[in-house]
């Protein structure tokens, strides 16, 4: 048994196709795939896992693609050295260890998808895509076939058996919590997912990879963009979209100054408009709305961000659909707060009308229903409706 | 635990444990006058002298390394500029496209920062050099005296084809042109002699063979003098500098003793054991591709190179692994990814047959049960890896 606390929420008792021994705390014993990006988290989850005594292999995904000079159809993998960290924390924890090529998915699904938003002029979350299509879908899908049970990571979540079967909720450090990013989960996929850290702090968890003899313990959380290595946004897009002269106008249709390409912009952004004359009434002015069809972005006072009401597609719900309209909290952007909603699926669409008006709202970013800390399904917002006409 | 790797090492054998344990607790640089060093010395040399007989060489011709990858770049790359350097003309490195990545990235590096023209000679489908193709190679281009070298291994890591070394060398020869030649799978396996073979090159290394990791050798005609890499104190004929291994010269010398003395009943051995495992294969997976030449007396006795069609390397290599069984798929990135084999693509297999791959090489410590143990378990595996091929196709 465990000297760590927690080894695990959601192994799964009720997992099907899992046999061999029970497993300590009562799980079965699972062969688990663990995804391993070469960071603490995934490390010290793989390590939660096979300690409490599923069969783990570790993998590490291959997700970009560099051409490489010598090697005809080889190519040098940029993540290389989070390769190496994580074959050396598979090593210490004692569990097999391989690299799986997914770079040409990754491009496809997730590296494309987040390119042709921002040209749309919205703003995609690319970790909520890479776990729909990459995470828990082109790796589970491997992983099954090839006789794993479930898939396990390093995301700050917890899984837990519901009376309506298997649930997502919030990890207890509300700091870490990644559950918006895991929102996209459908009842199956979460049936196969393993979050071991959602019960633990995350300064715990580096004191645990410390224990562990982890060399990944105090290597330091990502927090950019994982394929955009200098953390440069703006190049990045810029280098594939080119660049694109355009108007910034107030909410009059006034021309207050110019920009390189609407897809720079994301609404509610106040940063780096260079707008050279100041607003009548000598208050900053924010990004209300970004046009990559007249290329145009449209400025104005703080007030005229407020959204009383959105309208998300592409709804996925962690268990059943709810019937009807119903009371939530909804997390709005990744490590936003929550607000009270109340949402309804109509025609497909989730329509959703906050109890109070929130700023900061993008198109392209998810909308999480919550219902305590436990997560209902999420949406991808399409439209906002703004409390004061301004809306562009 | 059935290892059916041993093309990547094999285990050392007592006799090259023994050896490199006896001088590991002594003292003395080889290089060294005093009493200290003279015992070191002798150790080198009678080493030396060993590993001589045991490739038909004179012990003047053994230039100690590194190992393999190191001879194979002290070769290709060290003639290069010594014979650019005598007539500038010859910039032409003619070269097997189906080498091991420590000849093929030296000439590839050549050719990005030397001014060599690197220049693949055609395979058949078996990963073979005809001598008519690198008789083509030399009299086409600009011509014979622009060739600097010929490089062509002796047998194929991957897929186990030997190459008529012989006659390529006849072939070069005739234009007074030297031929390398990576020897590092043949040694043990098929009879090699450096004499016989009229190379000017030839590249061994200890591992490979059941000796210590981190020694081999170029074998080295004294007619050619190649540019060093590693400058320094002037050791092995000023061809390599750096302290010699002692222990590691005794060990490398003890197992290519045994090897070339058991090499004849080791082939024939093993090549029943490698016919058995060919025979299991395709009892169970009736659709695999036997790559390389099917002609047993065309391959190394202890190879066998499959394709899988619908399979992933990389997938059969893990299932294989979960059920204690060890091979290769042939050759990985330096972050891990399985690579199509450039063997099987200089061959002119499809991409996909050429990532479905795995090798078998057995070895001396190879059983039939090894066998056994395979034969049981690689059709469940293939079933479940064109499964899961099948699931990766899906979107």
């Amino acid at each position: 048994m465990s000297d760590f606390p927690g080894t695990g929420s959601g192994p799964g008792a009720a997992l099907p196709g899992a046999d061999g021994p029970a497993g300590p705390g009562g799980g079965r014993r699972l062969r688990v795939l663990a995804a391993m990006s070469g960071g603490v988290d995934s490390a010290v989850a793989a390590a939660r896992a096979a300690e409490a005594g599923h069969d783990v292999t570790g993998v590490h995904l291959a997700l970009s693609a560099n051409p490489q000079s010598f090697r005809t159809g080889a190519r040098g993998c940029c993540t290389l050295e989070d390769s190496r960290d994580a074959r050396r924390a598979a090593d210490v924890i004692g569990i097999p260890f391989y690299v799986w090529d997914m770079a040409e998915r990754f491009r496809e699904d997730v590296v494309d998808d987040f390119v042709a938003e921002y040209a749309a002029g919205r703003t995609p979350n690319p970790c909520l895509r890479c776990n729909e299509k990459i995470k828990f879908a082109a790796l589970l899908d491997k992983a099954l076939a090839l006789g794993f049970d479930a898939v396990c990571t390093g995301h700050y979540a917890r899984v837990v058996d519901g009376p309506a079967g298997r649930e997502l909720h919030r990890a207890v450090d509300a700091a870490k919590d990644q559950s918006y990013v895991l929102g996209v989960l459908d009842a199956d996929q979460l049936a196969r997912a393993l979050f071991p850290l959602g019960d633990t702090p995350k300064e715990l968890i580096r004191e645990e990879a410390e224990r562990r003899d982890l060399a990944v313990a105090r290597k330091p959380d990502s927090h950019d963009i994982c394929f955009i290595a200098d953390g440069d946004t703006q190049g990045f897009l810029a280098q594939r979209l080119g660049t694109s002269p355009g108007d910034i106008v107030d909410t009059d249709g006034t021309k207050v100054g110019e920009h390189q390409g609407a897809y720079g912009f994301t609404v509610g952004q106040r940063k780096g408009l260079r707008i050279g004359r100041p607003a009548a009434d000598g208050k900053p002015r924010y990004v209300l709305d970004v046009s990559p069809v007249d290329n145009r972005v449209t400025v104005g006072p703080a007030e005229a961000l407020d959204v009383v009401a959105l309208t998300g597609i592409r709804p996925r719900w962690c268990g059943p659909a709810p019937a009807g309209p119903g009371e939530y909290t909804a997390q709005l952007r990744a490590h936003g707060g929550e607000v009270p909603v109340t949402a309804e699926l109509v025609d497909g669409e989730l329509r959703v009308r906050l109890a109070e008006p929130a700023r900061g709202i993008a198109p392209g970013q998810a909308v999480v229903l919550y219902e305590g800390t436990r997560v209902v399904g999420s949406a991808t917002i399409a439209a906002t409706e703004r409390r004061s006409a301004a809306r562009a | 635990m059935p290892y059916l790797d041993h093309a990547a090492t094999t285990p050392m054998l007592p006799e090259a444990i023994s050896a490199v344990t006896a001088h590991l607790g002594s003292t003395g640089n080889a290089s060294s006058l005093h009493a200290a060093g003279r015992r070191a010395r002798r150790v080198v040399e009678e080493s030396r002298e060993a590993l001589a007989r045991a490739l038909g060489a004179r012990p003047s011709e053994v230039v100690l390394t590194g190992g393999g990858t190191e001879s194979d770049n002290l070769a290709v790359k060290g003639l290069y500029w010594a014979r650019r350097d005598a007539d500038p003309a010859r910039t032409r490195v003619l070269c097997s496209p189906v080498e091991h990545h420590a000849v093929l990235d030296a000439v590839h590096w050549l050719g990005d920062h030397e001014g060599a023209q690197v220049e693949f000679l055609p395979v058949d489908r078996y990963g073979r050099v005809h001598p008519e193709a690198l008789r083509a190679a030399i009299e086409g281009g600009t011509g014979p005296g622009t060739v600097a070298l010929v490089t062509v291994m002796w047998a194929n890591n991957e897929v186990g084809t030997l190459q008529p070394v012989a006659e390529l060398v006849e072939t070069a020869h005739a234009y007074g042109i030297p031929v390398h030649s990576d020897a590092v799978q043949a040694l043990g396996q098929v009879p090699v002699s450096f004499a016989d073979s009229g190379l000017d090159a030839m590249t061994v290394t200890g591992h490979k063979i059941g000796g210590p990791y981190g020694i081999g050798a170029l074998v080295l005609s004294r007619a050619f003098t190649p540019v060093p890499l590693l400058h320094g104190g002037g050791q092995e004929r000023d061809v390599r500098s750096g302290t010699l291994d002692v222990p590691g010269a005794a060990g490398f010398a003890a197992a290519a003793r045994i090897a070339v003395e058991r090499q004849a009943v080791h082939a024939k051995e093993t090549a029943a054991l490698r016919d058995a495992l060919v025979a299991a294969v395709r009892a169970a997976v009736p659709d695999a591709v036997l790559n390389g030449d099917p002609d047993p007396a065309g391959r190394l006795p202890a190879n066998a190179h499959f394709s899988f069609p619908g399979c992933e390397g990389d997938a059969l290599l893990m299932l294989l692994d979960a059920r204690g069984i060890e091979c290769s798929t042939g050759s990985a990135c330096s972050a891990g990814v399985p690579q199509p084999s450039h063997v099987l693509l200089a061959a002119g297999a499809e991409p996909d047959l050429a990532r479905a791959s795995l090798r078998f090489s057995l070895g001396h410590t190879s059983t039939a049960a090894d066998v056994e143990a395979l034969a049981e378990a690689i059709g469940p595996v293939v079933e479940r890896a064109r499964n899961a091929g099948l699931a990766s196709a899906r979107r």
